[in-house]
């Protein structure tokens, strides 16, 4: 994805926070190789939200660990750059960037009560994070602590200083992750699947916050989400992964309006929402099978077996990546094939 | 209109809590819930976590006893039975749980997992189990092959497809769907629902369907009961309450589905740690309610019919 969003066309020139080239990563599990990302591409402004949207399955969450070098264990190998501010992540030591963690790059996860410690108060674990980054002590931390709450709208940050995380409710506990993710003014917030665990009211106010957090704090921000639904309402850009791969990246108005990857069709078609009167129980276009397993090797496009107008060059050769200017991608046949003309009309 | 094959009546559930020192402490979790499903019928429940939809869903299989109000089961009384005659009524009403990774045993295999309620609910021979746990699986679209594997070998969505196929074993009239799709992808929870259609129509089955997403709810349901604070306080057909809702937290609830070209209300109000605590008078809504007056915070709203066909418990919304 380049560096193109109406939003941001202004400070366009500016260099990206984080800039993905070409990365590949394999993970090598007792003697066996498994691929689990292939040639990703990924830029991210300061104050942009880019969506990463796919099923499980679909190397969202590896794209994410492989910024902040969690990667799961054992021995793995990395190629291509990931540059987050001028600085080259991949060949950092994990001391290096044990100062990146928290601090410039922070995370918020799916499941707030695993991702909170539970034997701790809220307040402990923020003015941690704050000592730890900030080199703040005492009554500073505590001060900044309250200053992070309320940024979030808690109403009585002093008493949600003191309690634990089992006191809270899955929507007050992800506003906790948010506030400590947030603590440090990081460039750069990960966001892997922050509402998924939530009712859909408080959702919607999770949404804000991380909205909240790109436009006032100017972070860089990837939204990882599988609902089409909810990365339409938060995103500016968005890419669409699927087994490791990004099929298709664009702004977010014309991923959602004229998507062109069949996957990307398929995905916005299987989000039950309003039909319209007399068109009641249509049926929902569900994607046949699952995500294949990134030990499989294909010639092809890995989408080609769910695929609804797959072709014969599909099962043959992996499609050509057909960049259309203006930030918009696509990896597909049909989108090769239909050559230059139709995607210059367009 | 003919007698329905469930009906509730004022059912009431209080759960007692005794701290350390001995003070209890209750949590009126289901409140007077009078409901009545008739047969073939798909009924959702939608509302948040905590409202009391899986509590209600526990008290009709009797996994917890109510506290007052009565269950009537196609015209039997099931409120007061024992454990041991609870058999049939289990046999009738089955459910379906939200995670199907902690709702099948990792220690059995699909076979297993499959022919256990047989076992126990019917005396067929093991030829007749397997065939018939055979048909199951290819009627939740699998094949025999899965049938010595493990359920950790399965996706989400295949393994929710075997709790399906084990609630089908016993034949039940009724099947409780309790936030079914709620862990699976949007891709695959499509491809549940779509199943869960096909068999209400193929086994003339009779959904209780629970998810804190109405836009699920809408697609599976006739009619669509809200529930708050163990209350329910709108019940109207499915289509009705999607477009045309009138309590406001339905309002609300719509207001926040996710969805493409839907703009992102901006955060007005703060939230408050005590703002979701329903209040013990008046309407349990009213702190959130934008259309609260005096009356919500000393009186309590009843379920009253709005229009016909459609229920509402709210002092706010009046016929214009």
């Amino acid at each position: 994805m380049t560096s193109t969003d109406s939003k941001t066309t202004g400070a366009a020139a500016a260099a990206p926070i984080l800039q993905i080239k070409d990365l590949n990563v394999t993970l090598r599990k007792e003697q066996e190789l498994i691929p689990i990302l292939h040639h990703v591409n990924l830029t991210v402004h300061a104050g942009e939200i880019v969506g990463l949207v796919g099923e499980s399955g679909s190397g969202k969450s590896m794209t994410a660990s492989a910024v902040t070098q969690l990667l799961p264990g054992g021995s793995k190998s990395l190629q291509g750059s990931i540059n987050f501010c001028g600085e080259e992540l991949t060949t950092k030591s994990e001391k290096e960037m044990a100062h990146y963690r928290g601090k410039e790059i922070a995370m918020i996860f799916q499941e707030p009560m695993t991702c909170l410690n539970p034997v701790f108060t809220v307040g402990q674990q923020l003015e941690d994070v704050i000592c730890t980054h900030q080199h703040l002590q005492g009554g500073e931390a505590h001060a900044r602590a309250i200053a992070m709450l309320e940024n979030v709208h808690i109403k009585e940050p002093e008493k949600m200083l003191k309690a634990y995380p089992y006191e809270l409710s899955g929507g007050m506990r992800q506003r906790a992750m948010i506030a400590i993710a947030l603590s440090c003014s990081p460039k750069l917030l990960i966001a892997d699947e922050p509402t998924t665990a939530l009712d859909v009211t408080i959702q919607a106010q999770i949404l804000g916050l991380v909205k909240e957090a790109a436009d006032k704090a100017g972070a860089g921000v990837i939204f990882i989400s599988h609902d089409l639904g909810v990365i339409a309402q938060v995103c500016d850009s968005i890419a669409v992964m699927y087994s490791g791969e990004i099929v298709e990246a664009g702004t977010a108005v014309e991923v959602l309006t004229t998507p062109r990857h069949p996957y990307t069709k398929a995905l916005l078609a299987a989000i039950p929402g309003f039909t319209p009167k007399g068109a009641e129980r249509l049926e929902l276009c569900a994607i046949p099978g699952m995500v294949p397993d990134p030990r499989e090797h294909m010639d092809g496009c890995r989408f080609a077996p769910r695929c609804s107008v797959c072709g014969e060059n599909c099962t043959a050769k992996h499609p050509p990546l057909h960049v259309a200017g203006d930030g918009r991608s696509v990896c597909c046949w049909k989108e090769a094939e239909a050559g230059d003309t139709a995607i210059t009309a367009s | 209109m003919t007698l329905p094959l469930l009906r509730l009546e004022n059912v009431d559930k209080v759960f007692v809590k005794k701290t350390m020192m001995g003070k209890k402490s209750y949590i009126h979790a289901v409140r007077g819930i009078t409901l009545d499903i008739q047969r073939g019928e798909a009924l959702g429940i939608v509302g948040e976590s905590g409202c009391g939809k899986s509590t209600l869903a526990s008290l009709i299989i009797r996994l917890e006893t109510l506290t007052r109000g009565k269950i009537i089961l196609d015209g039997t009384d099931v409120t007061s039975l024992k454990e041991k005659d609870l058999r049939p009524l289990r046999r009738f009403v089955q459910i379906v749980f939200q995670d199907p990774y902690s709702s099948l045993s990792p220690r059995m295999t699909v076979e297993e997992i499959l022919t256990e309620p047989l076992k126990i609910m019917t005396k067929l021979s093991k030829a007749e189990m397997h065939a018939k746990v055979t048909a199951l699986l290819e009627l939740v679209g699998m094949n025999a092959s899965c049938l010595d594997r493990y359920p950790h070998e399965f996706s989400g969505g295949q393994r929710q497809r075997i709790s399906i196929a084990r609630a089908l074993t016993t034949e039940p009239e009724i099947l409780i769907l309790d936030e079914p799709t709620s862990a699976l992808d949007v891709s695959v929870q499509a491809q549940v629902l779509n199943l869960l259609n096909d068999l209400r129509q193929k086994l003339h089955l009779t959904y209780i369907f629970i998810s804190h997403n109405l836009a699920v709810v809408k697609y599976i349901s006739d009619r669509t009961a809200v529930m708050y604070a163990g209350q329910i306080v709108e019940l109207g057909p499915s289509e009705k309450i999607m477009l045309e809702p009138l309590h406001p937290y339905t309002r609300e609830l719509i207001a926040a589905l996710p969805a493409v070209g839907k703009k992102l209300k901006p955060l007005t109000k703060a939230a408050d740690m005590t703002e979701n605590v329903a209040q013990e008078r008046g309407c349990p809504y009213q702190n959130r309610c934008p259309l609260v007056d005096l009356r919500c915070k000393s009186e309590r709203p009843p379920l009253a019919q709005f229009e016909p066909g459609h229920f509402l418990a709210c002092w706010g919304v009046t016929k214009s």
